[in-house]
Formats: structure tokens, C-alpha cells, sequence
């Protein structure tokens, strides 16, 4: 059997550039690279996509254009015409996690959304600004948004500290779905690139066709999460600006 | 008992939640057949719901799979 290397080694961060400001480690590492190639991509894809601006458009230009759609629609039907001014954010937010996800399918690349500290900081941005858009549209009449109107008395006070614990776990539970799809994705794929291993020459070919299809179902799951993660920011920033239950 | 043994049933009790997601999962897309075999039509519009559904009910499981992952790795 051949070496043996631990599904989780994949994860790893390994520093690139070694740097140190103050007390803080503030080093290259291998997941900032990867953040920096799909931020690359991303607007090359725009950039150049964009350039001749056809009338009926090109290939990058048809990519570019249902991207813009495809958002453009979603924040029209979940935040109406208040999210307007929020499409870029939300757009950037997608395409960025969308180039992450898609580029860390590349074999011996890195996933950065596989790691809870990015999809948590990005999580927890987008809840503190939806909170912060909450309070400056409303004032405090946005603590009305934790009583659920149409409630019997005395059951006020249990819901409202459900409805506050579940608004604080938001971020959690949006930077956790995340990183576990992609930790899991991941993961799964090195645990059965491991059985082709250990099955050999013979019996190898089965776990890797299985690979194959989980590749795809991989792929799906890249775009799927970048789409659950945009709509759930639509879906919170609906709540903030419209107080709506 | 031993510590280390404690942490490996742990994390396969940790797994138990899968039983739930299979469920949702399975009804989610039972769901969806069901309909759409009653209105083909309107199939196609609900589908990116279906997905979103798949996709939020898939992250229960995965958070079972992080705790699973914390108890192993962290403790």
C-alpha cells in the first residue's frame, strides 16, 4: 500500500512569505494566495468579458451578463427595490465565494472557504452590516422586529428570546454551512482518491468512477453554496430593511 | 473507559443526525416528484427552491459532521 496521507492534510496552511507586523502574523500563506487568484479570475472574467460590450454577446460576455441576471434577480425578488443599493456587495460577495469554491476543485489547489475564519469574517460582516442597516433605517423601532406580532401575552417573552438567540446564531450558522460543505466535499474526495490507493490496479476503477460523479456533485455543491450564502444575506437584509416576518 | 475509545463512539454517536437529514432530504424530493408529476408545468419554477432546500437541509448534516470533526481533532 502506498504511503498513507490524512484526509484533513489538504487543509493545511502553509506560510508562503514570512511577515510580522508588531505581534501580529500577517505572513502570505497559501490560502490568501488562492483568495488573491479568485479575486484575479473573477474580475478578468469580468474585465475581459465586458471589453467589446456586443450588442449580442460573446461567450465571457453571455457568462458575465447571466451572473449579473442571475443576482440582479435575486436581490429584485427578495429585497425589492430597497436592496438596490446593496447589489454590489451582495454580487461581490457571490462571485467571490462562487471563484473559491469552483477554484479549489483544481487538484492541489486550496479551498479558502474551507476554513471557518473566512467564512466566519465574511458572515459575521454581513450580519453586523445588516444589523447596522437595521438601526440606522428604523432607529429603535427595529427591536420590534424580535416580537412576533399576533401572539398571545404571555407567550411574548419566550419568543422574544427565541427570536434574539436565533437572530445571534445567524452568522454562525451561515459561516458553519459554508465551511462544513466544503470541508466535507473535500474531505470525501481524499477519502475515496485513498481507496483507489489501497484497492489497486484491479479494484481501484470503481471508487474512482464514484470519484468522477462526486466531482460533479461537487461542482453542483461549489455553486450552490455561493447561491445560499447570497440569497441568505438577501433574505437578512429583507428582514432589516423591511422589519418583515 | 478509556478517553481515546470515549472520543471514537462519541463521534459515531455524533452521526445519529444523519437519520433526520435522510429523512428531510427524502421528503424534500419526494416532495418535489410528487408535485411535479401532478403539475409538470410548474416543475422547472420550483426546482431552484428545491435545491436551496437540499442545500439548506444537507448543512444539518454537515454541522453533525463538525461536531463529529471537533470531537475527534479538537478535544
Amino acid at each position: 500500500m502506498a504511503e498513507m496521507h490524512s484526509p484533513m492534510e489538504q487543509f493545511e496552511i502553509k506560510r508562503l512569505l514570512d511577515l510580522k507586523i508588531g505581534g501580529l502574523d500577517v505572513s502570505f500563506t497559501n490560502s490568501s494566495f488562492w483568495m488573491i487568484v479568485a479575486v484575479i479570475a473573477a474580475t478578468g472574467v469580468f474585465v475581459v468579458g465586458m471589453r467589446q460590450r456586443a450588442l449580442v454577446p460573446g461567450k465571457l460576455q453571455s457568462v458575465a451578463e447571466l451572473g449579473y441576471e442571475f443576482i440582479a434577480g435575486m436581490v429584485r425578488d427578495n429585497v425589492g427595490d430597497a436592496g438596490k443599493q446593496y447589489f454590489p456587495f451582495i454580487f461581490t460577495l457571490f462571485i467571490f465565494i462562487l471563484f473559491a469554491n469552483v477554484l479549489g476543485m483544481v487538484p492541489y489547489s486550496f479551498t479558502p472557504t474551507s476554513h471557518i475564519v473566512v467564512t466566519f469574517a465574511m458572515a459575521l460582516f454581513v450580519f453586523l452590516g445588516v444589523t447596522i442597516i437595521g438601526f440606522a433605517k428604523h432607529g429603535l423601532h427595529f427591536f420590534s422586529f424580535f416580537v412576533p406580532k399576533g401572539v398571545p401575552f404571555v407567550l411574548v417573552p419566550l419568543l422574544v428570546f427565541i427570536e434574539v438567540i436565533s437572530y445571534l446564531i445567524r452568522p454562525v450558522s451561515l459561516s458553519v454551512r459554508l465551511f462544513a460543505n466544503m470541508l466535507a466535499g473535500h474531505t470525501m474526495l481524499k477519502v475515496f482518491g485513498g481507496f483507489v490507493v489501497a484497492m489497486g490496479l484491479l479494484g481501484g476503477w470503481a471508487p474512482l468512477a464514484f470519484i468522477v460523479a462526486l466531482t460533479g456533485l461537487e461542482l453542483l455543491i461549489a455553486f450552490l453554496q455561493a447561491y445560499v450564502f447570497a440569497i441568505l444575506t438577501c433574505l437578512y437584509l429583507n428582514d432589516a430593511i423591511h422589519l418583515s416576518h | 473507559m478509556d478517553a481515546s475509545a470515549a472520543k471514537l463512539i462519541g463521534a459515531g454517536l455524533a452521526t445519529i443526525a444523519l437519520a433526520g437529514v435522510g429523512v428531510g432530504i427524502g421528503n424534500i424530493f419526494g416532495s418535489f416528484v410528487s408535485g411535479a408529476l401532478r403539475n409538470p408545468e410548474a416543475a422547472p419554477r420550483v426546482f431552484g427552491n428545491v435545491l436551496l432546500g437540499f442545500a439548506l437541509t444537507e448543512a444539518v448534516a454537515l454541522f453533525a459532521l463538525v461536531i463529529a470533526f471537533m470531537i475527534l481533532f479538537v478535544f
